[in-house]
């Protein structure tokens, strides 16, 4: 353990950081408010934020090469919008699933191919790539669109309950999707080729491509999997409103890049991984349910957010100011 | 100068776009598009709209150029806008500050202020603690709309002050206020970028931050100056907006706008990766943007295929002046008409 200490990056600290604040803050909701610190608020940070999980893991792996990729928050409303219009023309499930998870996958392939092949900026194709699927959103309806399939209904309805004490605790099964999602990704980034090429990319982009690693194939794949988280995501969310509006979720790219970024992650790519994310998320979600217990007004979450962005952000410059000049003095 | 020489400026490609966008507007309307009409002395038309609506992305663009010329960007000029339309709304109805009466210069001056505070706190992020813009700025994207709501005690604030309209609708020799204000600022900066040292030390600091240290430029210094610029420029974009929808609108003013102003320095030209930028280009880019908007509305395109239009435009314009695409596209080409463009070319 002794080494593990001397080994602690900057990744790592800014992740404990944001686990203690975590617990902290969840501990500070429980003394502040009654019926807050219970095992069913806990699990309600997972049901309500499970969406936000899967996209925020997804963008994870286009932060760490350096990208970035502001379509995300638009492929949820048009996965949400055109799986009920789908639906509600009479598709089964389980067709409507795969087209619009391919729809999201084609997406990501789309911006990947232009960032690598065309040397588009990320910023820039992800935002018109943001415009066109908005846009198409609004070409497949303007009114809110209620799914009534039966599939969905089931799929947003079947939970796990159970008493704690005397509260009934609840958890639905579309977080286990989430929760795979998130095993999955770490589980790529951190013993597959691709995701040590992830880091490579993320640190030197020329030196990973001189040591022979497949950049581009890499690249293309990043904004690939975000795309497919986004459109996971969007299949969540629908099942979480069951409906599909085209308005829906906006700005969410920023919720999803915060999250990343509490979670320690650094845009500028090479340092980061997904249980960061996830627990930025969590964050963003306790905010939100004090703000809620408060009986705030809405944008008190955004400050707050913006103030634990800010911190962050101080921390994270402090700690690798400091390793610098520790590197410089060895 | 020699026509090569014109073909290879900065300025060349987004002007020949965006005289194409207006001509192609010109003949699909029918020659509507280009007709300008005189009641009571102002200038009316299609034109005249683009170059009212467009100054405010003008403005924005030329702020937005600076910070993107060193390898930065400010993504919080939206909320900036709303901070600034706030304060000086509330100031002009007296809501706060009411030792000033509601006096207009002082409330826009005060607007700029803010303006030049929030980019000062943008400045003190990247100059002086060294994070990435992109992260820097979100801080007060996220909060700034929030702070405006503090203001305007989370109330739209309307306002009745002509003195206070005629910033966004009023005429000077015929022509739209805010196309003077975009003119000032404009020739402004490129006094300030061309006729000085700065323009070439924020290109420095753009290609190289470490070797422009080294050179003895004092970066840090430029980018406080930089990102304090482009909150003014925000501000005033924010005065102009709030000027034209007579009142504050937190929620709403300036939503999204960063990343039109962005979309406008990029189509211009500039790398947003930092290095070469002209304002100039910003501006033409500004103006397409605008365009763009003002002819998808003039045609009554149904307003739900507007994005898809804008995002179908963007990506156009983004393929043109992407190299490796274009190269693509000349070796699809017949022979002989890729032997022709050598020899014209030569």
């Amino acid at each position: 353990m002794i080494t593990k200490t001397k080994s602690l990056k900057v990744e790592n600290i800014s992740m404990i950081i944001a686990c203690a604040l975590f617990v902290l803050m969840f501990v500070a909701g429980s003394a502040m408010y009654d019926h807050f610190g219970s095992v069913s608020t806990f699990l309600n940070l997972f049901n309500d934020n499970a969406y936000l999980i899967v996209v925020a893991v997804g963008i994870t792996f286009v932060l760490l090469t350096g990208g970035i990729d502001i379509s995300v928050s638009s492929v949820v409303a048009f996965t949400c919008v055109f799986s009920a219009f789908l639906l509600q023309r009479g598709w089964p499930a389980f067709i409507v699933i795969p087209v619009v998870l391919l729809v999201g996958l084609l997406n990501g392939f789309l911006i990947g191919y232009c960032v690598q092949v065309f040397h588009i900026q990320p910023f820039i194709i992800t935002l018109a790539s943001q415009f066109l699927l908005r846009g198409m959103c609004a070409v497949v309806s303007t009114v809110s669109i209620p799914i009534e399939n039966d599939f969905y209904k089931a799929a947003a309805l079947s939970k796990l309950s159970f008493k704690v004490g005397r509260a009934n605790a609840k958890f639905y099964l579309y977080v286990f999707l989430a929760l795979i999602v998130v095993f999955i990704a770490y589980y790529v980034l951190k013993y597959t080729r691709f995701g040590r090429t992830v880091y490579a990319i993320g640190s030197n982009e020329l030196s990973a491509g001189y040591m022979g690693l497949d950049v581009k194939r890499v690249k293309i794949g990043v904004y690939m999997i975000s795309g497919f988280c986004a459109a996971l995501g969007g299949v969540i969310f629908s099942f979480y409103t069951l409906a599909g509006y085209s308005l829906q979720n906006m700005g969410m790219e920023l919720d999803a890049i915060s999250s990343a970024v509490i979670g320690g992650t650094l845009l500028t790519g090479g340092v980061g991984n997904v249980w960061g994310s996830v627990i930025g998320v969590l964050i963003q979600g306790v905010i939100q349910t004090i703000v809620t217990y408060q009986n705030l007004n809405a944008w008190w979450t955004r400050v707050t957010i913006a103030a634990l962005l800010c911190l962050f952000i101080v921390l994270q410059r402090i700690i690798s100011i400091r390793a610098d000049r520790q590197k410089g003095k060895g | 100068m020699s026509m090569k020489k014109l073909t290879q400026k900065m300025e060349f490609k987004p002007f020949v776009v965006l005289l194409v966008i207006i001509f192609l507007c010109g003949i699909i309307s029918g020659g509507d598009f280009f007709k300008i009409t005189i009641v009571d002395g102002h200038f009316y038309g299609r034109l005249i709209d683009i170059l009212r609506n467009g100054s405010r992305y003008a403005i924005l663009a030329v702020g937005m150029t600076m910070a993107l010329g060193t390898g930065g960007t400010d993504i919080s000029v939206g909320s900036i806008m709303a901070i600034s339309g706030a304060i000086a709304c509330s100031i002009v109805d007296e809501r706060i500050l009411q030792a000033l009466g509601g006096n207009v210069f002082l409330a826009v001056l005060l607007a700029l202020l803010a303006g030049a505070v929030c980019g000062a706190w943008n400045g003190f992020m990247v100059a002086k603690l060294k994070v990435q813009p992109m992260v820097a700025t979100m801080i007060l994207l996220t909060a700034g709309r929030g702070i405006a709501q503090l203001i305007a005690d989370g109330k739209i604030v309307t306002i009745t002050n002509d003195a206070y309209y005629s910033i966004s609708g009023g005429y000077f020799l015929g022509l739209p206020v805010p196309a003077f204000i975009a003119l000032i600022v404009i020739v402004l900066f490129l006094i300030l970028t061309r006729s000085t040292a700065f323009g070439m030390q924020v290109e420095a600091i753009g290609v190289n931050q470490a070797s422009a240290r080294l050179a003895g430029i004092k970066v840090e210094r430029n980018l406080w100056i930089i990102y304090i610029l482009c909150g003014i420029t925000a501000a005033l974009a924010g005065i102009i907006e709030s000027a034209g929808i007579k009142g504050a609108d937190c929620n709403n003013c300036g939503l999204m706008i960063e990343l039109d102003g962005i979309l406008a320095v990029a189509i211009g030209g500039t790398a947003l990766s930092g290095g070469r930028f002209s304002i100039i280009s910003s501006v033409i880019g500004a103006l397409i943007v605008q365009t763009i908007s003002t002819t998808i509305y003039a045609f009554g395109v149904a307003p739900e295929l507007t994005r898809v239009a804008k995002a179908v435009i963007v990506i156009i314009v983004c393929l043109i002046q992407s190299k490796p695409f274009m190269d693509r596209v000349k070796s699809l080409m017949p022979k002989t008409a890729k032997v022709e463009a050598q020899e014209v070319h030569a």
